[in-house]
């Protein structure tokens, strides 16, 4: 196994708490001197989004159904016990309640860390998304083979 | 996270400034000092403030 401090994170899932996890590994490595890349696909995507709440992206009505339903980290759905949107309220509220960060501070907390952050280039494509409609921290627009050179020597997650 | 937000505030400060760490005991009181000077950090000293509190001392 390879000793270099390198954590790499396939961010796949959109819903809230997988991407509490996603953003409380990457930086908690970052904070020990971690080299962190984060890979965002799919319903990962939804993390990286610039505009805040749900909006009608893309060329077409499916991508712009698929643009108001995926509205960002304001209104991501927990994976389950969701009721409607109940769901990341309450765990907002325990996580305010018990000092945990919040997912906007992990977020931030990850920028301000030089996590690299990058999208992936098919789901952007299907999604109908373009650079511009994500936050301009992220790094790059990649596919699985410069994603895979990238996180060569370290570890590799799944989330 | 603790030592994730005393890591950012490290970042922002000159060599030589001071932060002080006001945390809980358990993980907290265990990884900051730990972590603070595996980064080659100077930990000056850890107090007990009151009950579970304690504050961490760290120049840059």
């Amino acid at each position: 196994m390879a000793e270099t401090k390198k954590l790499s994170i396939i961010a796949f899932s959109g819903d809230f708490d997988k991407l509490t996890a996603v953003f409380t590994l990457g930086t908690g490595a970052a904070a020990v001197g971690y080299e962190v890349n984060i890979f965002f696909t799919f319903w990962g995507l939804d993390a990286i989004k610039q505009k805040k709440g749900r909006s009608f992206t893309g060329g077409n009505w499916l991508t712009k159904i698929f643009g108001f339903m995926m509205g960002g980290l304001s209104v991501t759905p927990t994976s389950r016990f969701n009721f409607f949107g109940a769901g990341p309220k309450i765990f907002r509220y325990l996580m305010r309640k018990n000092n945990v960060a919040t997912l906007e501070e992990l977020v931030e907390a990850a920028k301000v860390l030089g996590i690299n952050l990058y999208a992936c280039e098919m789901a952007m494509h299907v999604l109908g998304l373009k650079k511009e409609d994500f936050i301009p921290e992220v790094k790059d627009v990649l596919g699985v083979a410069s994603f895979l050179n990238l996180s060569e020597g370290g570890q590799t997650l799944f989330i | 996270m603790t030592f994730v937000k005393t890591k950012i505030e490290l970042s922002r400060l000159q060599p030589g400034d001071i932060l002080e760490v006001l945390l809980s005991e358990g993980e907290p009181l265990d990884n900051v000092p730990r972590n603070a000077k595996e980064q080659g950090y100077n930990v000056i000293g850890v107090e007990h403030v009151e009950g579970t509190t304690h504050k961490v001392i760290i120049r840059k």
